[in-house]
């Protein structure tokens, strides 16, 4: 059988695993076990069926994403195989901008074709002289074709695409890339708790993922938590937003039996938001088993928030988490 | 005699690996002489490696070089017997909490002292 790799076609023996095929024809991919513990190795199948084993321990989002582990990936047919996080463009125009609040704009683009991705994934924007800046989309594939894609952006002085889009008028043109992240909800377990919470601008992402979820008919509580810096930052507002536009219009899917909850925390008040997301976990005493938790906002935060789940003794595999990192100059 | 089971089959190989690994590391992040040096450590990656270390220490599939167990802890400085001593310690008892029995887990601390040198960069 063959596999298929950056444009070239490699020979892979009966019973022999992606890795050692690779390396057998001199590409070394990263690896380190070589045992399907550590998951150094992972790639992604573009096209093809890597195996039943391929996919040992890895987190469903993963999966969906079409993630292997390459050192225990056995195919029985023709495979093809990329790097994690390989890209494609699609043409999009601007087509409208609105202050939330002051410094976090609201960006709606038009693609010129529907981009699949999944409620809490990134795209990245890039403007014709090369800048690109990567920016996690606040709505769901149905909502983007009717309104556009929308993306919540925290405007940074001096910051390359941030300040540019704030200036910009609708009808400009962008490119956007391959959507990315494991930050998106899976089905499979409708009464599990989902604990979202997020920092600034990390709110959208888990909005999209709480329409999501409502959308895939999640049954189990949803704990929304949304801190910043200063009150104006809590830029959705201290009660409940909609979430049932998440839903493809006509659809009969807006009754929801779900509970949502919503609370809000300003961090300049000696709060910190894991304490608040260690509070809400340990409230959920033996619902902790299943619950899942998912976490966005400034790199910081992200780290604490996880860590603290952690040493509550939630595994990693049940914590998603998309770190915001503003871009080296 | 017949083929003897390792202890990672025991366990449950791989799948029991990361389970393993992380409540381990939990301990290891509980405790205050340790803490610290993980502060800026990246979580997936330093499960990842003490996942892979696990593997062979538990008898599994013996893939993992280790070759950078030194220069990953030579920019510690000052790591002593005592923090190595410490880790162990909470491998061991990570291990009882899983139900491996002593003389199992002696054999995993023979493992584990094998690179008390490489770690402590001497």
């Amino acid at each position: 059988m063959l596999l298929t790799f950056e444009g070239r076609d490699y020979e892979l023996r009966p019973g022999e695993s992606v890795l050692e095929g690779m390396a057998r024809h001199g590409v070394g991919l990263p690896s380190a076990c070589r045992a399907g513990s550590c998951q150094a190795c992972l790639v992604r199948a573009v096209r093809g069926d890597p195996g039943p084993d391929a996919h040992r321990g890895l987190k469903e989002t993963w999966r969906e994403c079409g993630y292997f582990l390459a050192c225990v990936a056995r195919p029985a047919s023709d495979l093809t195989v990329a790097q994690p996080g390989s890209d494609v463009f699609t043409p999009a125009t601007l087509s409208a901008l609105h202050w939330l609040v002051p410094g976090v704009l609201r960006v709606r683009l038009r693609p010129e074709r529907p981009i699949g991705f999944r409620g809490g994934q990134h795209l990245t924007l890039s403007r014709g002289d090369g800048v690109t800046r990567s920016y996690s989309v606040a709505n769901l594939p149905a909502e983007a074709e009717r309104v556009g894609l929308e993306f919540h952006v925290r405007v940074y002085p001096g910051g390359a695409m941030s300040e540019w889009l704030a200036r910009a008028r609708p009808g400009a043109r962008l490119r956007i890339g391959a959507p990315a992240g494991e930050c998106f909800y899976t089905p499979g377990n409708p009464g599990r708790t989902l604990l979202l919470a997020g920092t600034g601008t990390g709110i959208g992402p888990l909005m999209a993922i709480a329409k999501d979820a409502l959308a895939r008919h999640h049954a189990g509580p949803i704990v929304l938590i949304h801190g910043a810096a200063r009150p104006a930052g809590l830029y959705l507002g201290t009660r409940c937003p909609d979430l049932e536009t998440g839903c493809p219009p006509g659809s009969q899917q807006a009754i929801t039996t779900a509970k949502v909850s919503w609370q809000t925390c300003v961090l300049s008040d000696g709060a910190d938001i894991e304490e608040v997301v260690n509070r809400e976990y340990a409230a959920l005493g033996d619902r902790t088993r299943t619950a899942k938790a998912y976490l966005c906002g400034g790199s910081g935060s992200v780290t604490r928030m996880r860590r603290a789940l952690f040493m509550a003794g939630m595994s990693l595999a049940d914590i998603h988490a998309d770190q915001f990192t503003a871009a080296a100059s | 005699m017949t083929t003897q089971s390792t202890l990672y089959d025991r366990l449950g190989g791989s799948l029991a690996i990361r389970p393993v690994t992380e409540a381990f590391y939990r301990k290891v992040l509980a405790d205050d002489l340790l803490a610290s040096y993980f502060d800026d450590v990246d979580m997936d990656r330093q499960i990842a490696k003490q996942a892979a270390f696990l593997t062979v220490a538990l008898g599994g599939p013996n893939n993992y070089s280790g070759r950078d167990l030194r220069v990953a802890h030579s920019s510690l400085g000052e790591l002593k017997d005592e923090h190595f001593d410490k880790v162990v310690a909470h491998l061991a008892q990570t291990l009882r909490e899983f139900g491996v029995g002593d003389e199992d887990i002696a054999a995993v601390g023979a493992v584990a002292e094998s690179v008390r040198n490489d770690v402590l960069n001497r």
